[in-house]
Parts: C-alpha cells; sequence; structure tokens
C-alpha cells in the first residue's frame, strides 16, 4: 500500500469441497461435471418428508483440515440451520454449524516480504453446498442441483493479514496444505475453492478495527489480489475525504477490476440460525484424530525443512519442488530408491515443467527410471552431460536409462590410454585453441574440454579429461 | 362372510383370516363399501385407493392359502395420513402447496406395513400441514366426527380417527407433533399411541416440527395396537433422530410398583366436570386393579403450551422454506416481477391461514433480537419439563392425565387460535419430553360423546404402556364399542 499512513486488517473465509465419494446428507455421487441434474435425490432436493443423514467421511476430512492446520479438535459438535430464501437453495435453509464447529484456532505459515508470518485461522465448519443456477440465452434461468449438498469446509481466518501479496501467499499456502492431505482438489476454476475476504483500513499503529466490507465469492488468486488493492484504495480515499465506510457486501467486477455494491449490511438477511433438528450432535474420538493425523502426509513446511536441510537445495528450488505436491511426491518417491537424493532435484529443477506435466497424469512408472538415473550419475557410470540427455530421452518415452546408455555407448570412459589419446587429438587438431590457452586465454581451456567431449560422444570422465588435458598443456607449453 | 363389520377389532380380523373364515378380499370390499357409503358424510379420506385394494387384497389371500402370510396383519386394510408419503400416491397435507404433489419415495413405516401385507386403501384429511386439532385446517374440506356429526373429530389426525371408528380402515397411521394422534383418538372413541420420540422412523413424514414429530398407530382397541406396533417400530438408518435398537433402554419399574402418578398440573381450572369425572372413575379401576396411585407435581408444565407453540412454530417456519414454487407445489399463475414476488405470491396462494400464523410466529421466534428471546426461553422451559418427567418417573410408572380439557367441540364454531391451543394443554408437555402417550377411551360423557385418557410412560416404555392399557380396556369394558355410531 502506498498510503503509509494507513494499514489493512484482512480476514479470509475460504469454502473449500470436500473430496468425498458421495454428498454430505445423502448417497448421490459427489462428482464435478456431471450432465446437470444427474446426482440428485428426495434428500439433496429437499423434498417433503426426505431426511439428511450426516456422511461421516466429510467430519473425518474436516478433522483432517484442522489437523494439517493445527486445529483443535471438537470432541462433540453439531449442526445449526441457517435460513434464507433462494432457488438454488433447495430446503429454503442450509445445514451449516454454528457455535460448536469441527475445529478451532489454528493456523499457516505465509512468507510476507521473505519473512515467516503466521496467519490464524478461527475455525472450521461443514456445511452443505447449493445448486448452481445457469442463465440461459433465452433469460431463463436453470437450476443443477449436481452441486446441492456436496460437502464444503468453511476456513475462517483471524484478521491476520495486511496485504493483497499476504491474502495470496495465504489463499495459495492453504491450498497447497489441503492437497498434500489430501482433502479438496481445490480447483478455483471449477469453483472447489472458494473465498470471500473481509476487509478494513485503520490508521497504522492503532489497535482498533475499522468499518469492514466483505467482497464475495473471488475465484482466482489473482482477483483476489485485484480486489484487495481496489477495495483499499477505495477505503482509504473515503478515510482521506473525512467519509464513513459503509458496512457493505461488495462483489468484484474482473472486467473494470473494481468492487461493486452488492447490498447494504443493514438489508442483510437474518439468518434464523437454530440447532438442525435433524442431525444429532455427532462425535469425534481421539481414536478418530489419531488416525486422521496418521494419515496426512509431510506437509509443505516439513516439505521445505526437509529440502533444505536434509537434501541441501537452495530454498527457492525448494519452494517450486513444493508448489507442485505431485512433483513433490515423486521426489518423496525416488528418494526411497535412490542414495542421490540431490541429483534427483536438480533434475526435477532442470526439468520443472516436463515434470509438471508428466506427473499430471500417472507418474509412478517415472520413479524407479529415474532412481536408476540418478544412480549411473552418482555413482560415476555417467556424467552430468549424459544424464541430462537421458533425463529427456526417459521424460519422452518409455525408454529405461540403463538401455538407452549402452544402447548408445554412454557409459562414461575412464580408460586413461584412450582418454589420452583424444586429448592428443584435440590439441593436435586445434593448435590455436592451445597457443590460446598458453597465452593466457583461460576459456580456451572450456572449448578444448568441448572438443574432448564431442569426440568420447560426450561419454568421457571430465574429472580425467580435465587432469589429461592440463598435464598434455603442460607438455605442450614445454615442446 | 362378514355381516358386521363394525363388531370386530382388527384382532379379531387377524383370527378370522387366519382360520380362513373370512378373506382379505372380503373385508376390503366391506371397507370399499362403506367408504362409497358413509364417505360422502364422514369425509375422512382425500383420496381413497381403490383399485390397487382389491388386487393387493387378493395376493394377500394367494399368500395366505399358500402360508406364506407376511405377517398377523396381513391382508387387513389401513388408512395413512396424507402428511406420510406413499411412492406414487399423491400426498397432501392437506394443502393447496402439496395438492398434486406424488411423492417418488415412500415413508420408512409405510413401507413396513406394505411389507407385512397390509392393504392400503387411501389418505386421510389433517389439519394442513399438521397444524391444528379439529381438521378444519384442511384446505380441502372438516371431517366430520362419526359419534357425533355435528362435532369436530379433534386432529390433526381426524380423518385416520373417524376411518378408523368407522370401520373404513381397520386402523390407520397417523403422526403426532403435539397431540395430532391422541386428541382425535379420543374425540372418535378409539386408541392412539405416540411412541417415544426416535422409536419409530421419520422418513417420509413431510416435516412440521422435526424435534417433536411422531408417527403412531390408531386402531379400535389397545389390544390392536399390540399387533401394529411391533411391525413399524424399530431403528432406521434414514432417520438420524431415530435411536439404535440396542440402545431402547427400559427405564427400571418403581419397586413396589406398579404407581400411576396424578399431577394437579393436568387438572387445571379449563377442565370439564364430565372429564374429570371420568378421569376419576377410570382411576379407582386402576386403584381396582392393584396400582398405587401417587400425587406427583409437574410445576413447570405451566410453561408447556407456551414453549411448545414457540419451538414447533420455529421449526415450521424453517421446515416450511422448501414451498417456495421452485421444484414442486403450488406455483403461482401470476405475472411476477422478481424471485421474491414469485415465492410471496406462491407462498400466499398455497398456505392457509393458520400455517401462515405459524410461519409468521415461528420467523419472529427464530428472529435477532426480542424474538429469539422467545425461542431461547421456550427451550430452557422445554429442558426443564424434561428433567421435571425424569424425576417424576423415579416415583411412578405411569402418569395418567385427560387428553383433553373438554369433549369435542362443535365444529364450524367461530374459535379463536388461542382457544383451540388451549385444547393441546395436556398433549404437549409429553411431546416436550418426547416421552410415549397412549390415548384410550375411559368413559362415556352425555349425549354418548367418549372422554379419553392419556397413559404417559418412561422413555420406551409403550409395551408397558400396552399392556396398561390393555388391561384397563378388559376389566372397565370401556372401548369403541361404547360409543354409538352416527354415520
Amino acid at each position: 500500500m502506498s498510503e503509509d499512513l494507513y494499514e489493512a486488517v484482512i480476514g479470509l473465509e475460504v469454502h473449500i469441497e470436500l473430496k468425498t465419494e458421495s454428498k454430505i446428507f445423502c448417497s448421490c455421487k459427489n462428482e464435478y461435471g456431471a450432465l446437470p441434474n444427474t446426482h440428485c435425490c428426495p434428500v439433496c432436493m429437499g423434498f417433503p418428508g426426505a431426511l439428511p443423514t450426516l456422511n461421516r467421511q466429510a467430519v473425518l476430512l474436516a478433522v483432517k483440515a484442522g489437523k494439517a492446520l493445527g486445529c483443535g479438535i471438537s470432541s462433540v459438535s453439531s449442526c445449526n440451520r441457517k435460513n434464507y430464501f433462494y432457488p438454488d437453495l433447495p430446503k429454503g435453509y442450509q445445514i451449516s454449524q454454528g457455535d460448536s464447529p469441527v475445529c478451532t484456532g489454528g493456523y499457516l505459515t505465509i512468507y510476507a516480504d521473505s519473512v515467516k508470518k503466521k496467519i490464524g485461522i478461527t475455525r472450521i465448519h461443514i456445511e452443505e453446498d447449493a445448486g448452481k443456477l445457469i442463465h440461459d440465452r433465452s433469460s431463463s434461468t436453470l437450476i443443477d442441483f449436481n452441486r446441492a449438498g456436496v460437502p464444503l469446509i468453511e476456513i475462517v481466518s483471524e484478521p491476520d493479514i495486511r496485504s493483497a501479496a499476504e491474502a495470496a501467499a495465504y489463499l495459495k499456502k492453504l491450498r497447497l496444505i489441503m492437497l498434500y492431505a489430501g482433502i479438496s482438489d481445490c480447483k478455483m476454476n471449477e469453483g472447489s475453492m472458494r473465498c470471500d475476504v473481509n476487509i478494513s483500513v485503520r490508521k497504522k499503529g492503532s489497535t482498533e478495527l475499522g468499518v469492514r466490507t466483505e467482497i464475495k465469492n473471488i475465484n482466482s488468486f489473482s482477483f483476489v489480489e485485484k480486489a484487495i488493492d481496489a477495495e483499499l484504495a477505495r477505503q482509504i480515499k473515503f478515510l482521506k475525504a473525512g467519509e464513513n465506510i459503509r458496512h457493505q457486501t461488495l462483489r468484484f467486477d474482473p472486467e473494470t477490476g473494481s468492487v461493486v455494491t452488492m447490498r447494504e449490511k443493514e438489508s442483510e438477511n437474518d439468518y434464523r440460525f437454530f440447532p438442525e433438528p435433524d442431525i444429532l450432535p455427532f462425535f469425534i474420538t481421539t481414536d478418530d484424530i489419531k488416525k486422521i493425523s496418521e494419515d496426512i502426509p509431510a506437509l509443505p513446511d516439513e516439505r521445505e525443512m526437509i529440502y533444505t536441510e536434509s537434501y541441501g537445495l537452495p530454498h527457492k528450488d525448494a519452494l517450486t519442488i513444493i508448489s507442485e505436491p505431485k512433483v513433490s511426491m515423486l521426489l518423496d518417491d525416488i528418494s526411497r530408491r535412490t542414495r542421490y537424493i540431490k541429483n534427483t532435484a536438480n533434475f526435477i529443477i532442470s526439468e520443472f515443467p516436463a515434470f509438471c506435466e508428466k506427473t499430471q497424469k500417472d507418474s509412478a512408472e517415472l520413479a524407479p527410471r529415474l532412481a536408476e538415473l540418478c544412480d549411473l550419475l552418482g555413482d560415476g557410470e555417467i556424467n552430468s552431460s549424459v544424464a541430462k540427455k537421458t533425463l529427456r530421452v526417459i521424460l519422452s518415452s518409455e525408454e529405461t536409462p540403463l538401455h538407452y546408455i549402452e544402447e548408445n555407448g554412454l557409459r562414461m570412459i575412464r580408460d586413461e590410454k584412450l582418454l589420452k589419446a583424444t586429448v592428443k587429438k584435440t590439441i593436435d587438431e586445434n593448435p590455436g585453441m592451445a597457443s590460446d590457452y598458453l597465452n593466457g586465454k583461460k576459456a580456451a581451456f572450456k572449448s578444448m574440454m568441448g572438443v574432448c567431449m564431442k569426440l568420447t560422444n560426450g561419454s568421457g570422465d571430465p574429472v580425467i579429461l580435465t587432469k589429461l588435458l592440463n598435464e598434455a598443456l603442460k607438455n605442450h607449453h614445454i615442446n | 362372510m362378514i355381516t358386521e363389520l363394525s363388531k370386530l377389532t382388527l384382532t379379531s380380523l387377524s383370527e378370522l383370516l387366519k382360520n380362513r373364515e373370512i378373506s382379505s378380499k372380503e373385508i376390503t370390499e366391506e371397507c370399499l363399501k362403506r367408504i362409497s357409503s358413509i364417505e360422502p358424510e364422514l369425509r375422512a379420506f382425500i383420496t381413497v385407493w381403490r383399485e390397487n385394494a382389491i388386487k393387493n387384497a387378493e395376493e394377500s389371500d394367494r399368500r395366505r392359502a399358500a402360508g406364506e402370510e407376511l405377517s398377523v396383519i396381513d391382508g387387513i386394510p389401513m388408512s395413512v395420513k396424507d402428511n406420510i408419503c406413499t411412492a406414487g400416491i399423491r400426498t397432501t397435507c392437506a394443502s393447496h402447496m402439496l395438492e398434486s404433489f406424488v411423492p417418488p419415495f415412500s415413508a420408512t413405516v409405510y413401507k413396513k406395513l406394505k411389507e407385512s401385507g397390509a392393504i392400503m386403501l387411501g389418505k386421510t384429511n389433517l389439519d394442513e400441514f399438521g397444524m391444528g386439532n379439529s381438521t378444519e385446517n384442511s384446505a380441502f374440506f372438516t371431517t366430520v366426527n362419526p359419534i357425533d356429526k355435528a362435532r369436530t373429530p379433534g386432529g390433526s389426525s381426524g380423518g385416520s380417527a373417524a376411518s378408523v371408528f368407522a370401520r373404513e380402515a381397520m386402523f390407520s397411521i397417523g403422526s403426532d407433533t403435539g397431540g395430532s394422534v391422541r386428541l382425535p383418538a379420543a374425540y372418535c372413541g378409539i386408541v392412539g399411541l405416540c411412541p417415544t420420540y426416535g422409536a419409530l422412523s421419520r422418513f417420509g413424514l413431510t416435516a412440521f416440527a422435526s424435534s417433536l414429530d411422531r408417527i403412531g398407530p390408531l386402531a379400535t382397541t389397545a389390544r390392536d395396537i399390540y399387533e401394529i406396533l411391533p411391525i413399524i417400530y424399530g431403528h432406521d438408518p434414514s432417520d438420524a433422530a431415530s435411536v439404535p435398537d440396542n440402545l431402547r433402554l427400559n427405564a427400571p419399574r418403581t419397586p413396589n410398583g406398579p404407581i400411576i402418578g396424578i399431577a394437579d398440573e393436568y387438572f387445571g381450572p379449563g377442565i370439564s366436570d364430565e372429564v374429570r369425572s371420568c378421569i376419576l372413575t377410570a382411576l379407582s379401576v386402576f386403584e381396582n386393579l392393584g396400582y398405587r396411585i401417587e400425587r406427583i407435581s409437574l410445576p413447570s408444565l405451566k410453561y408447556a403450551l407456551s414453549s411448545y407453540y414457540i419451538i414447533s412454530s420455529a421449526e415450521a417456519s424453517s421446515n416450511l422454506s422448501r414451498y417456495d414454487g421452485i421444484r414442486f407445489g403450488h406455483r403461482t399463475r401470476k405475472t411476477v416481477k422478481d424471485i421474491s414476488d414469485l415465492y410471496s405470491a406462491s407462498r400466499s396462494e398455497g398456505f392457509g391461514e393458520e400455517v401462515k400464523r405459524r410461519i409468521l410466529l415461528g420467523t419472529f421466534a427464530l428472529s435477532a433480537g426480542e424474538g429469539n428471546k422467545y425461542y431461547q426461553n421456550a427451550l430452557k422451559a422445554r429442558a426443564l419439563i424434561r428433567s421435571e418427567f425424569k424425576s417424576a418417573f423415579g416415583k411412578c410408572d405411569i402418569i395418567l392425565s385427560p387428553v383433553s380439557p373438554g369433549l369435542p367441540p362443535l365444529s364450524g364454531k367461530e374459535r379463536s387460535p388461542l382457544d383451540s391451543y388451549l385444547e393441546d394443554i395436556y398433549t404437549v408437555p409429553s411431546s416436550l419430553a418426547g416421552l410415549p402417550a397412549i390415548s384410550l377411551p375411559c368413559g362415556v360423557a352425555s349425549g354418548g360423546l367418549p372422554v379419553g385418557m392419556q397413559l404417559i410412560g418412561n422413555v420406551f416404555s409403550e409395551y408397558f404402556l400396552l399392556d396398561t392399557a390393555v388391561k384397563f380396556e378388559t376389566v372397565s369394558g370401556i372401548n369403541c364399542f361404547s360409543f354409538r355410531s352416527a354415520v
């Protein structure tokens, strides 16, 4: 924020669709992209007489999300009804949770100006998603109830976020954690992750909160940043002009890059919350929590530590790999098969886009081949230029490294006699390079190494070649 | 061949069927004949399901001939309250809102009865969505009391009770939120059971007030209920509030029992002399049977009626939100300018006055601020009432009370909603506590009108209540045959 006098106070409410087999209160399939109204039944359509029954898997995934975010888990939790009329809401109320959510009080860490910062999580509760309105060209509105009853968690953050960049970092981190823990696919474009922003501005140093506005339902990371910047600018402009901020619900318009008023908070629904009589309070045992905790793989922070401290990767490379869970998981897989983990990580960084693409599909078969390649390089059977070449080959085919190397004669040549001949040939055929080197042009050494490599089809041992070339050049000088 | 269907109970018919002295087809035809002849006057049914009834009766007879009868009620005709979903059969809730609604699935209780071979005859009248106690709030017509045509049959399961007394059906399935099985049973001289909350599945029962709604059977005698209850009793995974079978623990009895508790709160100033004297006579019958009578106190019962109306209306305001004209039910034909206009026009046209009154009351009671205080206080009163019942059942095994303060009221008479609500004063306390209660006739008042009594038991004591009721009807000789039919 350019305005040094003011500071932003931002809290995020993130809705995430849970990756369950079936919906939260009925046995309909939970699947995105099916033909409209093919995954619905009397329960999720709110038919008279139909009753909801709670999907335990949804509760357990919410617990998992809580454990992944360091939350406390309630031993008893219960549902509430949130009443309002909307055509996508079949029962005229949403089953959600009130003052006994599944999880409370956690946090996640982000980097704010390269400094680690904790953002508090207030609570995580479960609820059902609504259907989807489709406004067709003939000006009528159609309703697809496939999404009605899809299980959601709402993750509410503390107002600890101070900028658009921090908000984006929070969302990206949250998404990564959910992906690693297998809670959701978190696709903002498919609506399986959605974000509401609560935002206010105050004078720096003040501890009081200003009047906040809420920007609803933003569906991309970049829109979140843009919406926050636009709203901050608007609020600061108001405050500077001595005007009051109104407690409003806003919407971000990507076309104009500005926020638009949806409604004044005063005119907002009174949701008339009350305990849901059709769902009894439910229990979460310490045994449930233990089992779930054991089922959570290493999360981003832990990975960051392992990659930088145990694998010795540069911080930037570690974060790059962690940003793609499937690539990171592939690294886990390979690391169990080879002693040369750093080689593996370097391979991945060097061909990162290819790895991202490969791991979109089932990439389990890649692990043994990559491990073999890492071993070949680490054991000195091939040199790094051959390794790079081989890597590209195995990424684009089903070739195995060993077979490819044998077939193409790429195994490292360590025979000093052979390599001596190569060095001799190099100097003999490139007298200019040799004299350049002897005249002080150190770069000429590299060129001669290049020729040596070319002559050995890229498989000469670079250490031996360097030694031999050095010796030969010394002799050349004497001659 | 039966000549006197009206003299038979379900139990005696079951015996006749077993001995091949009668066929299901004969009983069913007889019931349908009665429906044809008296229904124009009685108006107990919203929908009569004629064709399939005979076909189903013939199938039942074939099963019995092959020795493959499904249960003791296989082949016995029944009626079902029209707020209980019956796949393929219109289920209106006596509301214009659902006038043409045909549910795609069946209520668990109905399914169980069908699977036991009961013959479905039709759907009975009620107060719209169960809101009322006379059937006068039905959007279609009022059912007549078969004992005195000038009077109401009670409600909301008034059609069910009338159809049973008049032997259009041999038993019926009703629902009880604040007395809707017990009151019409009392006004029509028959027996109605409201089982423990969670004992029977609510799945397929159109919700009025979810934390209070219960399904209950109505039949000519307590003995008949004995045959029906095991069929519909039991856990249903489709109803989250239904109690697993292994958790239905029978509360312990008093050591020197059985003891009948009597609370002053059930004999308030509004009670009629005739009702009081019939209840006292019934008490002496129990004394002669060896029951001990103890005075108990339930001081919080004075909050029961208002708490009941606040909680039930609050839940109703939410449960009835789904009738918005979007997916099913009535949608306005008026031109509307926007979606909220569509909602209000459809709902204004589709719901009757009493339903609207309760939605408004309930919406207010849940609204932030003043309104919500009523709801919160009602919840507190409910908790108090529960705990007072709990301690009362440490001193007695059954609480005996009237079902209503007075006799069946004359129909068509302009009554204020409050006067009408006061009829529920003795039935709503056990509703709030989720306790089982049975309503059975205990005396004949002037004009041959029935007086009912209520036996309230501890959780899951419905069979003990039935035992007690059977003893009473056997010894006292008072049952539905004590009242002359006017239809």
